[in-house]
């Protein structure tokens, strides 16, 4: 009787997990699609307000997001050898840092639309590229993302600009800082530039 | 620019074309006067271009802005569709041709864009993206003086993608000067806010530049259907000094 009550109900929780599935490439466009649609009809957006966008991007895009795996591929091997409470700091700092760069992006934002493109199927079934196409008058922007399987969905941890993979970009900006003054001197440098630019500084 | 000058430089872009740049971390291995140069163009920016284009985008009109980018654009699509036969792309190079016509017949010598609401897509080419075509690698990533970031195979190219700008066709020094100054002024008007997010995103200015570039460069050689990089697998970076 038990057995026949815990096989309905892993079926019944199955089923559920099953209907919050939806394919990578649906659920990637119909985030995109929210996102441009949310930018191009608030005005105090398009009037110039960064720190709406912000918000936008905390509130829309960062849950979808694995920051753990972000911030360790975007600071290398030197992560290893931070101690819990300096790994703990720079994921906080990274993840504003995350945030206003891609509320940067979404600021070039007018009147463009998203594009899918046919999506490459991979050796990892739990590891998939989705490629995108900004569309506006001129070139389309490539705009791609790199997601993984979790238990809650599909979680975006690496994304590309025009070929540009942001990981290796920030791998790249952070290595000065690291080999110059290690792990706090990433910290201190990043929290210095979140900060100015919370207080709207513009150089 | 004689053809002796364009074969020595061309050797040279050969000579280095096993140092194909590929992928992150990439290549820079003139990383220390790469960067004393783009200290020095972004002085002379900060000084010269940036208030003169900021100047020019609120004094002049944007319909007029407008129409004299349609212009340059028209004169760049002729040399793209040049390019996109050289690269044996027949289709891209009619569609780019029959741009440059449309928008010089019916866009009144080009300052109305109509081809593009037509639905003919602009694809820009130039001579590096040619040679990247047709084989060579990118070399090594160079800051020019004032003209920003290219490759050793873009530079070489340059020769050759100078003497298809505007000011090119003009005899007068005066005029050259002229047009010339109005394409630089033009383009730095229209990144102008790109530039600002540039400057609010970066950790480190010079290293983001270079990398969206080569990025950028490497995908418009492959018209955005680059060979696909293996991912660097998590928890392996390179430190600075490492550097492939």
């Amino acid at each position: 009787m038990l057995r026949k009550f815990l096989a309905a109900f892993a079926l019944f929780a199955t089923s559920c997990v099953a209907l919050a599935e939806t394919t990578p490439d649906a659920f990637m466009m119909q985030l995109a699609t929210e996102v441009i649609d949310a930018v191009k009809a608030d005005k105090a957006i398009q009037a110039g307000d960064v720190s709406r966008i912000r918000t936008l991007v905390d509130t829309k895009i960062v849950p979808h997001v694995n920051l753990q795996r972000m911030v360790i591929k975007s600071v290398g091997p030197q992560w290893r050898s931070a101690s819990p409470e300096q790994q703990k700091r720079l994921t906080e700092e990274f993840k504003t840092f995350l945030i206003n760069t891609y509320a940067g992006a979404l600021t070039q934002v007018r009147d463009q639309s998203v594009k899918l493109r046919p999506v490459r199927a991979g050796t990892n079934p739990n590891e998939v590229t989705i490629g995108t196409d900004v569309v506006s008058k001129g070139e389309p922007i490539q705009l791609d993302y790199r997601l993984e399987k979790a238990d809650t969905g599909w979680k975006i941890y690496d994304f590309n600009v025009l070929g540009l993979w942001a990981t290796d970009s920030f791998r790249n900006q952070f290595s000065r800082e690291l080999s110059a003054g290690g792990i706090d001197a990433l910290i201190n440098r990043l929290t210095e530039k979140n900060k100015s630019l919370a207080a709207g500084n513009k150089s | 620019m004689n053809a002796r000058r364009v074969a020595s430089l061309l050797s040279v872009t050969l000579a280095t074309a096993g140092c194909a740049t590929t992928g992150a971390p990439p290549s820079d291995p003139w990383e220390g006067m790469n960067r004393a140069v783009f200290s020095f163009n972004e002085a002379v920016d900060r000084a010269v271009l940036k208030p003169v284009a900021t100047g020019y985008e609120k004094v002049v009109p944007e319909f007029a802005r407008n129409a004299i980018d349609n212009v340059f654009g028209n004169i760049g699509d002729a040399w793209s569709a040049i390019n996109h036969l050289l690269q044996a792309k027949p289709q891209q190079a009619l569609e780019m041709g029959l741009r440059f016509s449309v928008n010089t017949v019916f866009g009144f010598g080009g300052v109305i864009d109509i081809a593009s609401e037509a639905g003919l897509e602009r694809r820009t080419e130039d001579f590096g993206q040619t040679l990247g075509r047709w084989g060579l690698g990118s070399g090594p990533y160079v800051v020019l003086p004032l003209l920003g970031p290219s490759t050793l195979r873009d530079t070489a190219a340059l020769t050759l993608d100078l003497q298809a700008q505007p000011a090119a066709f003009f005899d007068e020094p005066r005029d050259r000067y002229g047009i010339a100054t109005l394409q630089i002024i033009n383009t730095r008007a229209k990144l102008l806010s790109t530039t600002r997010t540039l400057d609010d995103i970066a950790l480190d200015k010079y290293s983001l530049v270079r990398d969206g570039f080569l990025a950028r460069r490497r995908n418009q050689v492959y018209d955005g259907n680059p060979p696909e990089e293996p991912e660097t697998p998590d928890n392996e970076g390179t430190e600075a000094t490492e550097r492939k």
